[in-house]
């Protein structure tokens, strides 16, 4: 044995019921964090953090293949999956239902957008950024924000606002993205329209 | 599924004493464990949960793999204080069984522990298990009848 395997959801019914909760109200309210309950006893697997570790024992099981980015490729992170999923973790980002990026999001191409008829079978990101609320300003609009949402996340790429419009030149298809700092969640559907404000 | 002999020795042990514990009476399992003097500090990695597991047959050792029926079984996974791991899968719904197996299978994979403790807990399930299945043996022995030709026309 190489490194202590971590607990997983202290009440895995209630807790993943909680994440999940709190999963579907980042996703209906764009760009507002939201907090996540702390259900890890030992914490997460480094470099994983809690609302990444969180995400992946509420969403993932044996039925969703997962791709991890080079820096959240660890054996610690791998065995932790492993044991408390289940979930097959595959190389061709491709074949991914989640991702998790810890290190820098740099493209949201390769990963599955679904199809036509089945806009469903597509990825969702979770992404790991140092800050959800310093850096580039985004103007947000589209389903679920009354008029305008402001985000500003450390961590993402310049030209973030010009992929983000390419995925949802997609629409039906396309990724859907969590942002993730510390126990905070930021969700964006492919519904979301995001724009750069100029400082 | 591996065959027996591609298992490392330490594997094939540990087969051996999980599968002593998986078919342990739960009582009597429970009842050792807390006749053992020094319990080690544990933590639950995953609290005991029920499920189902299909149990495959095979005719004769050397028909098709069939299907024979789903069965009830609980496991558990716990952790030592210093970091080792253990898995209990028992039959049924006992979860304090499953517990107890994850326990003694994380104990028994310390070196110093593990003679006290085969002496202590795993001889003596194995030995009522080998006396009850001779119990079962004997009894459907005894209902056993020989067929025998009576040679006709003498």
């Amino acid at each position: 044995m190489t490194e202590t395997l971590l607990a997983g959801l202290a009440d895995p019914t209630l807790d993943s019921q909680r994440v999940f909760r709190a999963a579907l109200d980042a996703l209906s309210r764009p760009g507002r964090a939201v907090d996540l309950p702390d259900v890890l006893p030992d914490g997460a697997p480094a470099p994983l953090m809690p609302a990444t570790a969180a995400l992946a024992l509420a969403l993932f099981d044996y039925e969703t293949p997962v791709w991890l980015d080079p820096e959240a490729d660890r054996l610690a992170v791998r065995d932790w999956l492993r044991f408390h999923c289940g979930c097959p973790l595959v190389a061709d980002k491709a074949q991914a239902r989640f991702a998790i990026l810890a290190g820098p999001l740099d493209a949201l191409d390769g990963f599955a957008a679904g199809s036509d008829a089945y806009p469903d079978h597509s990825a969702t990101l979770l992404v790991q950024v140092a800050g959800l609320s310093e850096g580039a300003a985004h103007r947000l609009t589209g389903p679920g924000i009354e008029l305008e949402e402001t985000m500003q996340i450390n961590g993402l790429p310049d030209d973030f606002a010009a992929l983000w419009e390419r995925n949802r030149g997609l629409f039906p298809r396309g990724i859907d993205l969590f942002l993730a700092d510390g126990a905070r969640l930021i969700g964006l559907p492919r519904t979301t329209r995001i724009e750069r404000k100029e400082a | 599924m591996p065959s027996s002999t591609a298992l490392s020795p330490d594997q094939q042990a540990r087969r051996r004493w999980m599968s002593v514990l998986a078919k342990a009476p739960a009582e009597k399992l429970i009842h050792l464990w807390d006749s053992l003097p020094d319990k080690p500090d544990w933590s639950y990695l995953r609290r005991p949960e029920t499920g189902m597991v299909m149990v495959r047959g095979r005719a004769g050792g050397s028909g098709q793999r069939f299907n024979l029926g789903e069965m009830t079984m609980t496991r558990c996974s716990i952790r030592l204080g210093d970091g080792r791991v253990g898995h209990g899968y028992v039959a049924g719904r006992g979860q304090g069984h499953a517990t107890t197996a994850a326990l003694i299978d994380a104990l028994m994979q310390d070196e110093t522990r593990r003679a006290a403790l085969e002496q202590a807990v795993i001889a003596p399930l194995e030995a009522s298990a080998a006396d009850r299945r001779d119990l079962s043996a004997r009894k459907a022995a005894a209902t056993k009848v020989d067929f025998f030709t009576m040679v006709r026309g003498e």
